[in-house]
């Protein structure tokens, strides 16, 4: 078979996981993504677990040790079979605190600690590089068992070279498809299908070859079975050790490998898929472990003495002259290879930069005071640079190591490796009393005996341990080789790893957690851990709101983009009863805004970067009262209460609102009777005075006359402007006016406003930020009206923009039928306090007559706009003052004459 | 002279499911312990071990977990949450006793 033809398969087939997993991307950006999210494709991505180790290490592994191969799929499946004890209860944490990889989860359950979060992501990133070496090297194995000609394209017999462009072409897909946004709770369908296709290729192409080998190359089961005990070897005797060992290991590593951990808590939606997958998961491993014993004993038989077991599901079928069943064997360890690497770069990078980069950024802001820039950008860039950093580390091992070792054993070093995250995980999720502390002191010791008497020999003698060292321990010290630490010497090298770095980590961890007094916060966390299924609501770790939600939002707001954030405020002032973006800042609200963050970094970063904002949080001895068990109970009768309660404060809430904006009304009627009879006055004095002088007009000059005249003249125009107003004002909120809807240009309405604006202090030169393109729209409404609105808005812009060099921006957002406007200043804007009066009649910040109105033209503009079926809101937390008119791009024709819903203040007229 | 059969508890249904939960918990466990048998069948006069009936039973034992899984995971599922679908079934505890 030609490499050039090997090459294109490959390529066509990464070709339709493209497409697959596109589909299923835009399948659920548009919500259809029901048959996405169905049990069978959960179960199938969890077949993540079998990656090339099993396709063609299974069966060397059979040809070596027999049914020791086995234990690699039985530890799983007890997981899988007992869900209901581990899994079921990881899965729901997971989901409830929108996790998002293992050492997030670590992080949070202990007190949101970031160096636990480090620690896991170091040890994963150890552990994960020599698998993901292992793929590569797997992958580039069986592209040369098919090249029989030495004389072909260089590239064909270049194993590093093919393992290079392997490892590009995989960064490649994982950055398309991974990264693509920055979810709000990292789950990523197109990946995820892609993954569950693979799982059945991989499947359909290991039980074509053992149909093959069983029903054709032999005559059937007993043949087979009579085969198996002909070619058994001493060496496959079951090792009690080693066999109780793997099981246990292989199923701590279903819960603890990162990638599996993505695939089934992060990716997870439902508790009933988990259902599923109880029995579907360890059907898929029966099968996929079926036939691996008779396709090794096969190849035994056939194949040439020293062929290489870990290669015969390739060689046995070209043995046998089968080039198209090879090539689907081919591409099932292609599809086994890659849905590894994808998923656990992926997994990685996540943590990297939840972990390691983001709070490493955070930090450094912190010190050099703030800036605005998008920090989505900067999270997604940092995880394309991480798994192209993940698959790099694992290609200089592969290049490093030489890719000499049996599959096996490299899989088993990172299954030790990640091992090490077991005892915190289930401590996070069983014991209240297991502290950070306790995690941080575990998983150190038992990574750095992992590392000293698994890790480091697996390279090899002479790479970084000597062969002295491995002989007699360093210095001569026979207690500390690396391969019989304190003279265990019966253990294989694999258990005496598992068992001094589990057993150290344990012990570690205990005394650790024994001794160390937790901070409130890890016991908060620790509570909402441990008690998930008997608590109703989450427990609360922030108190003492010190921010304004108006700090809050421009943070939010560069996590999750401007209008997410917006609608997220806007939702939850909305639910604490109140209108407009800013809600109170109440526990409630933080606890909220925390979890979307940590759907988006981690929680670890989530909460610094509210802690940063907010102050640092103080829980209470309350607060602390409330989680323990005792008050647990209670608190479940008085649920119900609470609820009530809290509807009441909800209507009180608004009841207060209500009451302060009338008080303040009733302060603003006072003045504007003052005022008004001030404004009338004052014009009126000076009409009266000139036109006295003007009655006895002996002696004075033609140009005196018309001089006194025409201050007589502009004096009444004052009047009538003003009397104009309140008119206009009178007929709008009564809603008595009649709209004259034609069909106008945005773009040319917006042109004439600034034309007409312009006279407004025209000394000042104000730059315009205007995007004329998006402006292009065609609206149907009152268009005399819109563009009185306009006109005031940027006339307001231009007296009261304080900025010395005064920029403005206009942005337009089409959503829905609707039209938004934004017109945003960069001055000081307008300050808390005073947002909610700006539309009130008569209300001016400054006190002054430099306004030289009387403070009508915005509670005029806000009546216009409910009119035309829109309204205009200050917008907070922009950087300037902010106003976004509203408003639908084509008014109906008016219905009835019921006015939009009044606010309580005009109510109270 | 006998009592007449009565009902001995009301609420039978929740307490047949919380048995059930404690079967799906055991359910490992013995899986392991038959998983384990094997190293209990050494046998020293033969030469080479007896691979293809330890195969055989092993498969054996796998095929019944998962058989048993899947008929655990039919009734426990009434004891989830519904996550997403509208229709609520009773709850039956879903934290055990």
């Amino acid at each position: 078979m030609s490499f050039n033809l090997l090459v294109l398969t490959c390529l066509g087939y990464v070709v339709l996981l493209f497409t697959v997993a596109s589909a299923a991307e835009r399948a659920a950006v548009a919500g259809r993504a029901g048959w996405l999210r169905s049990p069978m494709v959960y179960t199938l991505s969890l077949s993540v677990y079998c990656t090339a180790w099993t396709f063609y290490g299974a069966v060397g592994y059979a040809a070596r040790s027999g049914l020791e191969f086995m234990t690699i799929y039985l530890g799983p499946t007890l997981v899988f079979v007992g869900w209901w004890v581990v899994l079921r209860k990881l899965v729901r944490i997971g989901r409830e605190n929108r996790v998002t990889s293992i050492a997030d989860m670590i992080s949070a359950r202990y007190g949101k600690s970031n160096l636990l979060g480090v620690i896991v992501t170091l040890l994963c990133i150890m552990a994960g590089t020599p698998y993901i070496a292992l793929q590569l090297q797997s992958i580039s194995q069986s592209f040369t068992v098919f090249v029989t000609d030495p004389t072909g394209p260089s590239l064909a017999t270049d194993t590093t070279l093919i393992a290079f462009w392997v490892a590009v072409g995989l960064a490649f897909f994982t950055i398309a498809f991974g990264t693509r946004t920055l979810d709000a709770n990292e789950q990523h369908p197109g990946v995820v299908t892609a993954i569950a296709v693979e799982a059945v290729v991989k499947l359909l192409a290991l039980l074509a070859v053992g149909v093959f080998v069983v029903w054709f190359v032999a005559t059937g089961p007993s043949d087979i079975l009579a085969r198996i005990d002909a070619q058994a070897l001493p060496e496959w005797e079951i090792q009690p050790g080693r066999w109780t060992g793997l099981i246990l290991l292989s199923a701590i590593a279903i819960i603890c490998l990162p990638r599996m951990f993505q695939v089934t808590v992060v990716e997870n939606t439902n508790d009933q898929h988990l259902a599923t997958a109880s029995w579907a998961f360890p059907l898929y491993l029966f099968l996929i472990s079926l036939f691996v014993l008779p396709i090794a004993v096969i190849g035994m038989e056939l194949m040439p003495a020293g062929s290489n077991p870990d290669m015969f599901m390739l060689t046995l079928p070209l043995h046998l002259g089968q080039d198209g069943l090879a090539l689907l064997s081919f591409l099932g360890g292609f599809s086994a290879a890659t849905s590894m690497v994808i998923v656990a770069s992926l997994a990685l990078a996540t943590m990297v930069s939840n972990h390691i980069v983001v709070p490493l950024w955070l930090r450094v802001r912190a010190v050099r005071q703030r800036d605005t820039g998008d920090m989505r950008l900067l999270v997604l860039s940092v995880r394309r640079l991480s798994i192209s950093l993940v698959l790099g580390l694992g290609y200089v091992y592969y290049v490093i190591t030489g890719g000499s070792a049996a599959l096996a054993s490299i899989g088993l070093i990172a299954f030790v490796g990640v091992a090490q995250c077991l005892p915190a995980l289930i401590g996070a999720l069983y014991w209240r009393g297991a502290s950070r502390n306790g995690a941080a002191l575990g998983l150190i010791a038992g990574m750095v005996l992992w590392f000293y008497t698994l890790f480091l020999p697996s390279f090899g003698p002479e790479v970084f341990l000597s062969a002295r060292v491995m002989e007699s321990g360093p210095f001569d010290l026979a207690w500390l080789r690396p391969y019989s630490l304190f003279g265990l010497t019966t253990l294989d090298p694999l258990l005496h790893s598992l068992f001094w770095s589990l057993m150290v980590n344990i012990v570690a961890f205990c005394f650790g957690s024994i001794l160390s007094f937790p901070s409130p916060i890890e016991r908060v966390q620790g509570a909402l851990f441990v008690d998930i299924f008997d608590r109703p609501g989450t427990a609360r770790s922030w108190t003492r709101p010190m921010a304004e939600a108006e700090d809050l939002l421009p943070m939010a707001q560069r996590i999750f983009g401007a209008t997410e954030a917006q609608a997220f405020f806007r939702a939850q002032a909305e639910l604490q009863g109140k209108q407009g973006f800013l809600p109170d800042i109440t526990p409630e609200f933080l606890e909220a805004l925390e979890l979307k963050l940590a759907g988006s970094v981690g929680a670890a970063t989530a909460y610094a970067m509210l802690a940063q904002t907010v102050g640092t949080s103080v829980v209470s001895v309350d607060d602390l009262m409330a989680v323990a068990s005792e008050t647990a109970q209670i608190m479940e009768y008085s649920a119900q209460l609470e609820a009530k309660s809290e509807e009441l404060t909800r209507t009180a809430r608004k009841l207060r609102e209500a009451n302060e904006k009338l008080q303040t009304l009733s302060v603003q009627k006072d003045a504007f009777l003052s005022q008004i009879s001030h404004e009338l006055r004052t014009p009126m004095t000076s009409i009266r005075a000139f036109s006295e002088i003007l009655m006895d007009a002996d002696g004075m000059s033609d140009e005196e006359q018309i001089h006194f005249a025409r201050i007589i003249h502009d004096e009444s125009i004052r009047l009538t402007r003003l009397l104009d107003d309140l008119l206009d004002l009178s007929v709008l909120e009564h809603g008595q006016v009649q709209l004259n809807i034609t069909t106008a240009n945005l773009r040319e309405l917006i042109d004439r406003a600034i034309t007409a604006s312009n006279s407004v202090q025209a000394e000042r030169n104000f730059t315009l930020h205007r995007s004329r393109d998006r402006e292009d729209v065609d609206i149907t409404t009152d268009a005399g009206r819109l563009a009185q609105v306009f006109i005031n808005v940027l006339s307001n812009a231009r007296k009261y923009c304080d900025a010395a060099d005064p920029q403005l921006r206009i942005k337009v957002k089409r959503r829905n039928g609707m039209v938004d406007v934004d017109f945003i200043d960069n001055g000081i804007g307008i300050p808390r306090d005073k947002q909610a009066l700006i539309f009130e009649k008569f209300s001016r910040l400054t006190d002054s007559m430099q306004a030289g109105g009387a403070g009508l033209g915005l509670a005029i503009c806000r009546e216009i706009m409910h009119n035309l079926g829109g309204d205009i809101t200050y917008v907070p937390g922009q950087g300037g003052a902010a106003f976004r008119v509203s408003f639908p791009m084509q008014l109906e024709a008016r219905e009835s004459s019921a006015r939009p819903a009044t606010d309580p203040a005009e109510a109270a007229e | 002279m006998k009592p007449p059969r009565t009902q001995q508890f009301l609420g039978r249904e929740s307490y047949r499911m919380r048995r059930l939960m404690d079967a799906a918990r055991i359910l490992p466990v013995f899986a392991l312990v038959l998983l384990l048998l094997p190293l209990m069948r050494h046998s020293p006069e033969l030469e080479a071990p007896p691979t293809a009936t330890e195969s055989v039973y092993l498969f054996a034992v796998w095929a019944v977990m998962i058989l048993l899984a899947f008929l655990l995971s039919l009734w426990l599922r009434r004891a989830l949450d519904p996550a997403d679908k509208g229709k609520r079934p009773h709850r039956a505890g879903p934290s055990g006793e």
